[in-house]
């Protein structure tokens, strides 16, 4: 039950470099807000403020309408997960999920029950007299997320949780991380990553951080079928959405565009106002919603460089019509032998093309 | 390296036998101290101490009885004995009546001496001499035999040096003395010098990189600058010499040391924990006792052997700070010192003395070597 | 009282009144002074946490500010007044030192100083990689190392007792007690010589025993570092067709080139600083004065504090490059 509110919320680090600007973020109670973004943008940072072990420069951080700005991390309410466990090495399991209680006074029965509960649900109750060191890496990340329930915070964070463990351990854990919020569904919960399918599969809603700011916040699939931005667009999915330039070459509820290394126009199903008649944009395209055509309207045309086959999908990669522009890649549903030194048309769907002027979507304009 | 196809094995042998030689170089004077201190002082001063070790041949000067042991046998005057006065390993070879001659006689010979006395000697020491007069000398005759005696040692000199109360020269007293000074020495600096290494590891305030940039200089202030100012000081405000000075010396000079080695230690804790820690509602004194300080075990354990060894081998600080004129207070470095002006040529002394006091550091020093080795890794200025 | 008492005394009372002084100052600030509670409790929070740490420090700083920083600025005083009777003293400027420069059991000092700078690092150095090395290509090197360090755990005044026996000369026609006359004779010398009474040899002799005490510790320093080097480098070099001590001069050493630095200038100051062996050795007799021991003599024998300390302040200067180096490398290495 917290409703955490950030505003103009800003990080510098000894008066001149500036990390975070302008963050502005309300968090509902019960929501499972993801913070992504390329390495450095802050995201660990604001995460960090959140958790009191930052301290914010400038703007207001509120849980439940109170001011946290100059509260010390235990009164607030919070608990943190480590990507590294955090977890004291020099104590038993029981006394890592104790150490806070205790911290706190409070009753060894009402410790020993909390900690009986939770090792419980998270399969620990065998491990509790050991020490960290005897454990594997997936039961000391348990621990550690069982260290934080204990404590029955209103808000948990989680840093990158999952990256010291290997490649099917994270899976489990990342099930079972979304299992854990099921059950408590009036917990809120902020989890920085920089895998994208942990942010895609566990988010209510995800930040993108970039540029010291918020590119966009909102649910999975929103990010991922309205990208606000060029940044966004092509930080979501993989590999990243085709950005070809071209020109608006009729407005209206469908727009229709030329692309400078196609021929004909192809159409888009987002509207334009008439002023943005010739303007110059960058039509994008996800690899996936690329499809050859037989026609003369078609995006692109280029022979293939390299094609991968990967089972279900084919993924082509064309030649560059330039040195300068950006290479086209293009994941082809099914089986495609035989591909390599085709010169193919490619188009998508008007649905499911993106335009964007300056950066910008034209969709939210 | 072993592993490599074709490395020569002459190389290898090279290495083995340069190590070997090495390490002989470097064992053999402790070597000698230690079965120095094992010898009785004859043995010391009339053969190397790495004679002992074997069998070993020995000029050795014995004496018959006197005319008071001479008994009269079918009118002939006899001493009968032994040379090395009771049982005895060594064995004798040869022998001569004098100093010139040591080796005119083989075992069971019978010498003809000036005056008509005849000496038979046996390998074994057992001696007959005889003459047809009565011997009137009081002290005997002088053989000089040349034995193989097997090694001897003894724990005479440490009953003597340590344990025998009419020895004004004991190092017992010494000994609890420098235990009374070293102690609290290496308690004290620990403690202080550990909270201010968490404060300047793990403690964001204004200066901090000054004060680091502090200690790693007066690391190297060279201990005499503090003699005289120090000492002073003392008497001004009224400690003086005595134990109370020295203790707090050895604490003033061991913390730039100990907060270095601390404070490097515990900024390589992960920074996790510690945040961890406070998000679990642990203050800074908790994260210090709770967190800090167990899991900072094995730089404590460096820093203390470190400090153990400095104060317990100090000589300069106990005769500035400590010992005073009544020379109650003096510790084993002390007594070493001035046993090595009075008593210079009694080795089986002076070894058993200063074997007394490497002993303990020597015992420190096996048991606990991982520390110090990882102490000394930590502790050099990189 | 009887010391041990008073010891484990000293020992409560200290270690009491630390953790004491500490606890009891963290309670005061968090109770009393900036309470944790109430309408102002963050303010008061980080109010508390701003002080805290000059609590942490304080015990330490003040010991160190009496202990060495006051006494470094003292000397610095004293070796430019000159004592008279009735606790008074007197500023003369350099008198001291230019009273100190005029004698020549100084420059015999400063001499013999110079040689123990320029031996005695050398070799441990030397030594010390030599051990390093042939221990690490061994399977007892562990045992080896143990044994070649040991004698940093004796005194300096023990060193001085075994090696005074190995240096033991005896009459003639006597068995020598001594090693090294025995070795001296049985190669051909004529007679037992006393070695540390030969001027010029017998300062090779003193020095011996701090290479000696010394040789442990640079190998244990430069075995880490030898063992740090990435082991590919060395396999590249042997694929490359280098022998084993090219290997070692041109691969290896360039490497830890920077450790082997640190131990040389660790050793520098320990040289610098050399009083013990000295002291119980020779007393500076026969040439072998040194400055730690010429400032004692003058300190505690002669009684002049004057010179004593402007001695003690050239020991300083000459540990200062020193100083200087390690604080700048401190410094650049905190950024």
């Amino acid at each position: 039950m917290a409703n955490l509110k950030l505003t103009n919320v800003e990080k510098t680090y000894g008066g001149s470099v500036n990390v975070l600007n302008n963050i502005n973020l309300d968090i509902k109670t019960g929501e499972l807000i993801v913070f992504v973004g390329p390495s450095g943008c802050g995201k660990s940072t604001l995460l960090r403020m959140i958790a009191g072990l930052e301290s914010i420069t400038s703007g207001d951080f509120t849980i439940d309408g109170e001011r946290m700005n100059d509260m010390p991390p235990a009164q607030r309410g919070i608990a943190m997960v480590f990507q590294s466990y955090a977890l004291y090495p020099h104590m038993t399991v029981r006394d890592n999920m104790s150490f806070a209680l205790k911290l706190a006074k409070k009753s060894p029965a009402e410790i020993d029950a909390a900690i009986t509960k939770v090792a419980n649900t998270l399969q620990l109750t065998e491990y509790l007299d050991r020490l960290p060191k005897a454990l594997s890496g997936g039961q000391r990340q348990r621990v550690a997320i069982g260290r934080s329930i204990v404590r029955d915070p209103k808000v948990y964070l989680f840093d990158e949780p999952l990256s010291n463990l290997d490649a099917a351990l994270r899976v489990a854990t990342r099930i079972e991380i979304a299992q854990l919020k099921e059950s408590m569904p009036e917990s809120t919960m902020v989890y920085v990553t920089h895998d994208q399918v942990e942010a895609m599969t566990l988010a209510t809603r995800i930040v993108v951080l970039a540029n010291k700011g918020i590119a966009q916040v909102g649910s999975p699939l929103d990010l991922y079928e309205r990208p606000e931005n060029e940044f966004v667009a092509q930080f979501i999915g993989s590999p990243a959405m085709n950005l070809l330039s071209g020109k608006i070459v009729e407005t209206g509820d469908v727009t229709q565009v030329s692309v400078d290394h196609g021929n004909g126009v192809i159409a888009a199903n987002i509207p334009s106002s008439p002023d943005m008649k010739g303007a110059s944009v960058n039509v994008g395209m996800r690899p996936e919603d690329m499809v050859p055509v037989t026609g003369e309207n078609y995006a692109f045309e280029s022979k293939v460089e390299i094609s991968e086959a990967l089972g279900e999908v084919t993924q082509v990669y064309f030649e560059r019509q330039t040195p300068e522009s950006s290479p086209v890649i293009a994941k082809l549903q099914g089986i495609h032998r035989d591909v390599r030194s085709q010169t193919m048309r490619m188009s998508a769907d008007p649905a499911k093309v993106h335009l964007f002027a300056d950066g910008q979507s034209l969709l939210y304009r | 390296m072993a592993a490599i196809a074709g490395t020569k094995s002459s190389l290898t042998w090279a290495v083995h036998l340069s190590l070997v030689a090495m390490v002989l170089l470097w064992l053999f004077p402790t070597a000698g101290l230690l079965v120095s201190s094992f010898r009785t002082s004859d043995q010391i001063a009339t053969s190397g101490w790495w004679k002992s070790l074997g069998a070993s041949e020995q000029n050795l000067t014995l004496r018959t009885g006197g005319a008071a042991d001479q008994v009269n046998r079918d009118n002939k005057f006899v001493i009968e004995g032994n040379l090395f006065g009771e049982a005895s390993e060594a064995v004798i070879s040869v022998w001569g009546t004098s100093s010139r001659s040591i080796s005119d006689y083989s075992a069971g010979d019978t010498a003809e001496l000036k005056n008509g006395e005849t000496v038979t000697v046996q390998a074994n020491g057992d001696y007959i001499m005889e003459h047809s007069e009565e011997f009137t000398g009081k002290r005997g005759q002088r053989i000089f035999a040349t034995a193989k005696t097997p090694p001897e040692f003894t724990l005479r000199n440490y009953n003597y040096m340590l344990f025998d109360p009419t020895n004004r020269e004991g190092m017992a007293k010494a000994f609890f003395n420098t235990l009374t000074v070293t102690i609290p020495a290496t308690i004290i600096p620990i403690l202080v010098a550990a909270f201010a290494a968490y404060a300047l590891a793990w403690m964001d305030f204004p200066g901090r990189a000054l004060l680091i940039a502090v200690v790693v200089g007066l690391l190297v202030v060279p201990l005499q600058l503090a003699l005289i100012p120090l000492l002073k000081l003392h008497n001004e405000i009224g400690i003086g010499k005595g134990y109370l000075g020295a203790w707090l010396a050895h604490t003033g000079f061991g913390l730039p040391l100990a907060i270095y080695l601390l404070r490097n230690y515990m900024v390589g804790l992960p920074r996790d924990i510690i945040e961890n820690a406070k998000v679990d509602g642990a203050t800074d004194f908790q994260i210090f006792t709770k967190i800090i300080l167990p899991l900072s075990f094995p730089a404590l354990a460096s820093f203390a052997i470190f400090q153990f060894l400095w104060t317990w081998n100090d000589l300069l600080v106990a005769l500035v700070f400590l010992i005073d004129s009544t020379g109650d207070t003096t510790v084993m470095t002390k007594q070493i010192v001035e046993l090595l002006g009075t008593r210079g040529g009694n080795w089986e002394i002076l070894a058993t003395s200063a074997f007394v006091s490497i002993a303990v550091p020597l015992m420190v020093f096996f048991a606990m070597q991982k520390y110090l080795v990882r102490g000394l890794l930590a502790g050099s200025v990189k | 009282m009887h010391p041990a008492l008073q010891a484990v005394l000293t020992i409560v009372i200290g270690v009491g009144g630390c953790v004491g002084y500490f606890y009891f100052s963290n309670q005061f600030l968090d109770k009393v002074l900036f309470p944790g509670t109430g309408p102002n409790a963050g303010r008061n929070i980080s109010r508390a946490n701003m002080v805290r740490p000059w609590l942490f420090l304080f015990p330490a700083f003040a010991a160190l500010s009496v202990y060495l920083a006051y006494p470094v600025i003292e000397t610095l005083r004293l070796s430019l007044t000159e004592r008279l009777p009735g606790n008074e003293s007197q500023f003369v400027g350099l008198q001291n030192y230019q009273n100190m420069f005029n004698e020549p059991k100084f420059w015999e000092a400063m001499r013999n100083n110079m040689m123990w700078l320029l031996i005695v690092p050398a070799f441990s150095t030397a030594f010390g990689l030599l051990a390093a090395q042939l221990s690490d290509r061994v399977r007892w090197g562990n045992l080896a190392k143990s044994l070649i360090f040991m004698p940093m755990a004796i005194s300096f005044v023990g060193a001085a007792v075994i090696w005074k026996l190995v240096y033991d000369a005896r009459p003639i026609d006597q068995d020598q007690i001594g090693v090294l006359n025995a070795l001296y004779l049985f190669f051909g010398g004529t007679e037992p010589q006393n070695w540390l009474t030969i001027p010029g040899w017998n300062n090779i002799f003193l020095m011996a025993v701090l290479v000696w005490i010394q040789t442990g510790f640079a190998m244990v320093i430069l075995s880490a570092a030898l063992r740090g080097i990435p082991e590919e480098t060395v396999e590249a070099a042997i694929v490359d067709g280098a022998n084993p001590f090219q290997v070692f001069f041109k691969i290896k050493v360039p490497q830890i080139m920077g450790t082997i630095v640190v131990v040389w200038t660790t050793i520098t100051i320990v040289v610098l600083k050399v009083f013990d062996i000295v002291f119980a050795m020779t007393n500076g007799q026969w040439e072998t004065q040194v400055l730690a021991n010429y400032m004692y003599d003058k300190l505690f024998r002669a009684n002049d504090w004057g010179v004593g300390s402007a001695s003690a302040m050239i020991i300083m200067l000459l540990v200062s490059p020193i100083l200087i180096w390690n604080v700048y490398n401190a410094r650049k290495e905190m950024q």
